[in-house]
């Protein structure tokens, strides 16, 4: 067989057995009424409920709403994290002067701060976006600022006597040689707001897809909440794909060691 | 007699290493002329690379100065092409935009239109014309430091100050990078600084070499190298070259224990 096409087939069987197995386990355990049948609704009830959640609006208007606040968030939060990060992991002083602070906000979970954001915000749109930009930030600090602290000082020093002034220098060596902790900074602030978004939909949310498995929840729809969760799933994973392959593309440059 | 273009003047450096004043460098004066190719040579840890940064314009001496046509060095300039020991080739640009680079910045004064011009030309002279497109990941250490040759060229800087150029390349590719470079300056000839710890490679390049102390580096001796440009291959053959190689060595090897004697403090 031609060895392209063995290739594409053995990346296809990789990529999609982990899921089918992961069904078949799934579908084992209702098959061998391993668990009470009450407990855990079979993948066809999911599908269906899907199904139905899908074609009556319910499931897509959840998903737009969590996606746009985790967007905002996310957006929002690494806006501030990329040119804090960049300040930290450049200067001492400004280092010395945050790192203890900024170190300890982030160790609180963004969960402890639901009710003083209740009562500083309310229980409308921007609390739960303020609650995901407060995860993506301290997410996205971090990484801005190891990688920022990292950049080796030959670069500029090559530029310096190549001519460069101070802005090319910042132009055309930190910012390309900062591109890649931006983007991995966004994938990981965008884990982190996935992760919080049910936290924040429980601020009393009527729309998104925490809001969507808190109220199954209340009412024992567990086939719902298997929905909510794969949506949540699929979403996230989405995302992480997009910006995987905008990073390829933005910073081939970078050496990726790839094992056999 | 030539035009001297850098002067070193009582020049002393200190450094602060944990609270405690380090000497490095130690009053020295010496002065490079126009077109002369100058070895240093010293024991490693010495400071040879400080009295490269201070021309480079990267450290300023604490007492002292040092000039270039008689104006204190004051800050790093394109005239003042530096060929560092771990290249900084930037990987983030293909060969050809590295090669590009100090020609496109605000302070370049040759005109946009001859650009593409003189990189091709130096992609041509160093072997790298098949790889303009590439990324320097995929390039070997020979055709690096090739690069990082070609990148200071390209501005056209009158000084070339390189720190131990060939010490990562093996033994072959450094013969051949020598050879490279002799040829590239009979091409254009530059005023070079060029700090090694191999004595050979400083008699078969140079036209001075300075032989310094341990630290803090004193000037040692100024020895004249009597072989005329151009050189080739077969002066490493020559008596008085083999003569002059062990008269150095010897020299280099006492600086060398002094050096061994401090480090182990």
């Amino acid at each position: 067989m031609d060895a392209k096409i063995y290739n594409k087939v053995r990346r296809l069987v990789l990529l999609v057995s982990p899921w089918l197995i992961l069904l078949a386990l799934w579908q084992l355990i209702i098959s061998a009424s391993l668990v009470d049948r009450t407990l855990m609704p079979s993948p066809t009830e999911v599908v269906s409920k899907f199904y139905d959640l899908l074609m009556n609006g319910r499931l897509l208007g959840d998903i737009m709403m969590s996606t746009q606040r985790v967007f905002f968030g996310v957006v929002s939060g690494i806006a501030l994290a990329v040119p804090v990060g960049f300040l930290i992991g450049w200067y001492k002083d400004v280092r010395t002067f945050l790192d203890p602070v900024i170190n300890f906000f982030r160790a609180l979970p963004p969960i402890a701060l639901i009710p003083l954001v209740v009562v500083y915000f309310g229980i409308d749109e921007p609390a739960k976006i303020i609650i995901l930009f407060y995860a993506s930030f301290f997410a996205g600090v971090i990484v801005m600022y190891e990688g920022v602290a990292q950049i080796s000082p030959i670069y500029i020093k090559v530029a310096h006597t190549l001519g460069a002034t101070d802005w090319e220098i910042f132009s055309r060596v930190i910012v390309p040689l900062t591109t890649p902790h931006i983007l991995t900074a966004f994938r990981v602030a965008l884990g982190v707001a996935w992760a919080t978004l049910v936290a924040s939909e429980l601020v009393a949310a009527q729309k998104g897809l925490g809001a969507l498995i808190q109220s199954a929840g209340s009412f024992f729809q567990l086939d719902v909440i298997y929905v909510g969760i794969i949506a949540i799933g699929c979403v996230a994973l989405t995302m992480d794909l997009v910006l995987r392959s905008l990073t390829k593309r933005l910073i081939q440059w970078q050496d990726r060691v790839e094992a056999q | 007699m030539s035009l001297e273009r850098i002067r070193f003047e009582k020049a002393t450096v200190n450094f602060n290493v944990n609270n405690q004043l380090l000497r490095v460098i130690d009053d020295i004066s010496f002065s490079i002329s126009d077109g002369e190719f100058i070895s240093i040579v010293g024991p490693s840890g010495c400071g040879k690379t400080t009295l490269m940064n201070i021309i480079a314009g990267f450290v300023k001496p604490t007492l002292g100065k040092v000039t270039l046509d008689g104006i204190e060095i004051n800050g790093p300039s394109q005239n003042r092409g530096v060929i560092f020991q771990e290249y900084g080739i930037f990987p983030w640009l293909t060969v050809e935009k590295n090669i590009l680079f100090g020609l496109t910045l605000r302070n370049s004064k040759v005109p946009k239109d001859r650009h593409q011009q003189i990189c091709s030309r130096y992609l041509q002279l160093m072997g790298l014309a098949d790889f303009s497109n590439s990324y320097p990941r995929t390039l070997s250490g020979g055709m690096r430091q090739r690069l990082a040759i070609a990148r200071a060229y390209a501005t056209n800087p009158e000084f070339l100050l390189m720190d131990e150029p060939f010490g990562a390349l093996d033994a072959q590719t450094r013969a051949k990078m020598q050879d490279l470079l002799l040829e590239v300056l009979q091409h254009e000839r530059k005023t070079v600084l060029l700090i090694t710890h191999s004595v050979d490679e400083a008699i078969y390049l140079s036209s001075k070499i300075i032989v310094v102390t341990a630290r803090p580096a004193k000037i040692k001796e100024v020895i004249d190298v009597p072989f005329p440009y151009p050189r080739s291959e077969s002066i490493h053959d020559d008596p008085q070259f083999i003569s002059l190689k062990s008269r150095l060595r010897d020299l280099v090897m006492k600086e060398y224990e002094a050096q061994q004697k401090i480090s182990n403090i």
